[in-house]
């Protein structure tokens, strides 16, 4: 038996730590810790609930606009303010290019080089390479000139002995598959991404001055002016602008993403039949296609247990809790219980060894992440679940494509449930996104042609409007799964504050009841060929995309003698 | 490893940048550092000779988004040639080695690299419980920071929570979160880059002003590059003429909103924040928040998170608000003026808040003091 320990998992957000046992080649047990916390829910209390969203968007700079999302959605909910359809139409379009962006990102930058071997590229030849991305795509960057020109970029890089950040990776394990044609195809696809990526997300400077965080959320509708003769709104010119975006975020997608995530992945098929996990997927559902209270979602929200297609439940928010069994907190009450988040408490109690540290203790509590529970189970949150949703649901389009990808992988529906599943889930929502995101505009630009440029509900604006006593809850899919906002306003200020998050869902601990977290549960029997170098351990934390400074981000008001502790 | 002027030539050529196309951009930088003309062939020079510095990039209590604003590095287009042409040796969020691969390679880096690598950091750094709240590889933030920015010849504080202690340094600052000046005091050659996220045309600017002259460029009191910190938004606005002729925005959606009236009343931040964001803009200069209709929420200045806020509550003693004056009367106030103004709606929120029975503002996380302190 070894145990293995990987700190810091990189290529990801925040700081997660994965310790775990191997043997026989296996991976026997795993624990999932993540080693930071700043206390952003206390911080709010006492506060202007307008105010709430840009506290807690800087709960992640990578996911830059789910947390403003859910808050202000949790506070509209508690105050009763209804913003109108535009409103609704730029957040679907704000939501959308976020997760569209971020996963792109997360697919070349963050999760293909655990599966594409850079060094492995450099003994490529061009016009093999040229024959292959053309047998896969009619991407016109896919001559033989060109990828020789992306060869040769790569080997000066090498040559000049500065590795950067490509330095000390596993290149050459035994793990890696692709011939060095597709190997040197994907390189060049990671340095277009890179610029792709900085071109799509100005939707997001359109919409919201800047990106990361966007400022124009507001309690109420958004603060995007909409007017067709006037140059400071919104305009037909900053529509054309948005559609072109569009058009450019799609055809990479189209042309360039879902190809290579179909080549790659039928070099590794045996994917389909590891990583699987819990087995239970909850999803919140997104996107309203109406203003109403329980409007149509083009997501559905849904819950399904035990991997079984043929049934999927209703969500209901009465059944979260979250635990603390094996995280560094205390509960009022003791450890033993959940508590729902609408009665959220949470109290910072570090137990873990003293820095610097080289094991954590397992056995007691290892975590700065909670352990999120629904109806007692733990529960995979993300795309694949969304897209098991939707196509358990009936949804016709995912189910096109869902279906079109595992008939081009020779697949049958069992290997969703898996750490190959989750990269195609990712790639396929993508897509999905990618095309429905003009129909929103289009709305957009129907209700500017009759005048109808409402963006806000004033009349819920001041707080004198609102109830002395409120309460709300914000439902949102960010691109990493169902997040959840609770509050829970007194005399116009913020009383309590409760987040639970998808990396929460996925990356936490043990609860009482020793059910592992989906990502622990995931990585049992994962192969790991050298216990020096676990690349496959990485393949499947990634396949979540991890998101920590999400998943920790909760302190209880009382704790306020650690204001006065100070090492310094 | 050869000849440096020409492998710098060969990458701008690979990148399809024109020999003209870089001297223009020497230029811009010349120009955005307010240096005379003749510092862009200075410029050109340097950046062609210099060998591949290293740069390591730490992450402590951050949310990322200053790596996102880094990877939004697009105009000018060259710009994304001198970040190329650091070696980026440690970066959590894009680096491929993981684990023990990955300390290895700061390792390597402090070691080696001794008193030569410029370290950029990124969130703020928990000082409570023994460095509990953030580790990295089992060590503390505190342990790191203090060894690796010790140990390097320059050091970027990227963001207000690097600079200031930011969010997790907001009242009651449950964590003891401190700024990169105060979690590692003595750092002589520490430079701030505040604003949530900063902006990455201000990190590239500094760098290769750094990289040309081996110095930072003039600073403020908080070690801010006055290239990018010297002028109140307020007076480099778009819609400075809309205050001036008292035209405000009342209500979100209204006539003046959609006319792109002044956001004074709406909250705006402006008059109290120094940021060069009007002029350089986001994301390839596409927009800023202003310019899309929401308030400045004063992101680049110390403890903003507490003295900015309720956001949507307007400043109180601004000079020129509501007496319809003009630009010359509004001149005679100066910096020091809009200063008072902005403690004194600090103090005032503050105030509110203990009023409210809610937390106990801390005064040291607050941040350095400032343009007249947040004393009322």
């Amino acid at each position: 038996m070894t145990h293995i320990v990987v700190d810091p998992v990189t290529r990801i957000e925040g700081h997660l730590r994965i310790e775990a046992e191997v043997e026989g080649g296996r991976v026997r047990d795993a624990w999932s810790s993540a080693t930071m916390f700043r206390g952003i829910e206390l911080i709010l209390k006492g506060r202007d609930p307008r105010d709430a969203w840009a506290f807690t968007q800087r709960i992640c700079g990578v996911c830059t606009t789910v947390h403003a999302i859910a808050s202000i959605r949790a506070v509209e909910n508690a105050i009763g303010a209804e913003p109108p359809p535009n409103a609704r139409l730029l957040r679907n379009l704000i939501i959308a290019s976020q997760c569209v962006q971020d996963h792109v990102i997360h697919f070349y930058h963050l999760h293909a080089l655990d599966w594409v071997d850079i060094v492995s590229a450099l003994s490529a030849d061009p016009a093999q390479t040229a024959t292959l991305a053309q047998s896969i795509s009619d991407w016109p960057l896919a001559s033989a000139t060109y990828f020789r020109g992306v060869k040769d970029r790569l080997k000066a890089f090498v040559d000049r002995g500065q590795l950067g950040p490509f330095a000390n990776a596993y290149w050459g394990h035994s793990a890696y598959r692709l011939p060095p044609a597709a190997n040197l195809m994907a390189v060049a696809h990671y340095l277009e991404a890179l610029d792709w990526q900085r071109e799509v997300i100005k939707i997001h400077a359109v919409l919201g001055g800047k990106n990361p965080h966007l400022q124009s959320f507001l309690v109420g509708g958004m603060a995007t002016p909409i007017d067709p003769d006037k140059q400071a709104s919104l305009n037909a010119g900053s529509l054309a602008e948005i559609r072109r975006l569009i058009h450019k975020a799609k055809d990479f997608v189209n042309r360039v993403y879902i190809p290579d995530l179909l080549a790659v992945a039928g070099f590794y098929k045996d994917w389909a039949g590891i990583g699987g996990g819990v087995g239970n997927y909850l999803v919140y559902g997104e996107y309203p296609e109406e203003d109403t209270p329980n409007a149509r979602l083009f997501l559905p929200s849904g819950v399904i247990r035990g991997r079984d297609l043929a049934k999927v439940e209703r969500f209901d928010p009465a059944k979260i809790t979250e635990h603390i069994a094996h995280s560094w907190y205390e509960y009022e009450g003791g450890d033993g219980q959940g508590k729902h988040p609408s009665q959220g408490e949470t109290k910072p109690k570090y137990t873990g060894p003293k820095p610097p540290y080289e094991r954590l203790d397992t056995a007691a509590k290892y975590s700065w992440l909670k352990s999120p529970r629904y109806d007692g189970l733990p529960m995979e949150v993300g795309p694949l679940a969304r897209m098991l949703v939707a196509y358990a649901s009936g949804h016709e389009r995912v189910q096109q494509l869902v279906n079109g990808a595992l008939g081009k992988l020779g697949v049958g529906p069992a290997a969703l449930f898996s750490t190959l599943g989750r990269v195609a889930a990712r790639g396929l929502e993508t897509a999905l996104l990618a095309e429905k995101m003009e129909t929103w505009l289009d709305e957009l630009g129907e209700n500017m042609a009759r005048r109808d440029l409402r963006i806000h509900d004033n009349t819920r604006w001041e707080p004198d409007t609102w109830p002395r006593d409120a309460t709300g809850a914000g439902f949102h899919e960010a691109p990493r799964g169902a997040l959840g906002h609770w509050v829970h306003i007194q005399d116009g200020v913020i009383r309590n504050y409760q987040c639970v998050v998808p990396s929460t869902w996925n990356a936490g601990p043990r609860d009482a009841a020793g059910h592992r977290g989906p990502y622990e549960e995931a990585l049992l029997n994962t192969p790991v060929a050298d216990a020096e170098k676990p690349l496959e351990l990485l393949r499947t934390v990634h396949s979540f995309d991890p998101c920590i400074a999400c998943g920790v981000h909760v302190v209880d008001a009382k704790r306020r003698e650690l204001a006065a502790v100070r090492a310094l | 490893m050869g000849d440096r002027q020409s492998w710098f030539a060969e990458e701008l050529e690979r990148r399809g940048v024109s020999r003209r196309e870089f001297v223009g951009w020497c230029s811009t930088v010349a120009a955005a550092l307010s240096l005379p003309g003749t510092a862009s062939a200075q410029i050109a020079r340097a950046v062609q000779r210099t060998k591949k510095p290293v740069l390591v990039w730490l992450e402590f209590q951050d949310c990322c988004g200053n790596t996102e604003s880094f990877l939004r590095a697009s105009r000018p287009s060259v710009a994304d040639v001198v970040l190329d042409t650091l070696s980026v040796d440690y970066h959590e969020t894009i680096m491929a080695a993981a684990g023990h691969q990955a300390e290895a390679a700061l390792e390597k880096t402090v070691r080696e690299q001794k008193g030569q690598y410029i370290a950029v950091v990124e969130g703020s750094i928990p000082t409570g419980d023994d460095g509990a709240y953030c580790t990295i590889g089992g060590k503390s933030a505190v342990q790191i920071s203090r060894e690796v920015c010790g140990n390097a010849a320059a050091v970027i504080a990227m963001g207000t929570c690097a600079t200031f202690g930011g969010l997790p340094a907001a009242a009651p600052n449950p964590t003891s979160a401190l700024g990169v000046g105060e979690a590692v005091p003595g750092l002589k050659h520490l430079i701030n880059l505040s604003a949530c996220p900063a902006n990455v045309e201000n990190l590239t600017a500094l760098i290769v002003y750094y990289l040309t002259f081996k110095e930072w460029p003039p600073v403020d009191r908080h070690k801010r590059p006055l290239f990018a910190y010297g002028k109140a938004i307020h007076d480099a606005c778009e819609r400075r003429a809309h205050f001036d002729a008292g035209q405000y925005v009342e209500a979100w959606g209204d006539e003046g909103h959609r006319t792109g009236y002044c956001l004074f009343k709406m909250g705006c931040k402006g008059p109290v924040t120094f940021q060069n964001c009007p002029n350089v803009r986001w994301n390839g200069g596409t927009n800023w928040p202003i310019g899309c209709g929401h308030p400045c929420i004063g992101c680049a200045e110390p403890a903003f998170w507490d003295r900015m806020t309720p956001f949507y509550q307007h400043l109180s003693g601004v000079p020129g608000f509501g007496l319809h004056s003009n630009v010359d009367r509004l001149g005679l106030w100066g910096v020091a003026a809009v200063g008072a103004a902005f403690a004194a709606h600090g103090a005032v929120s503050l105030v509110q808040r203990r009023r409210r029975g809610e937390h106990q503002p801390d005064a040291d996380g607050a941040g350095p003091a400032d343009e007249g302190g947040q004393q009322p």
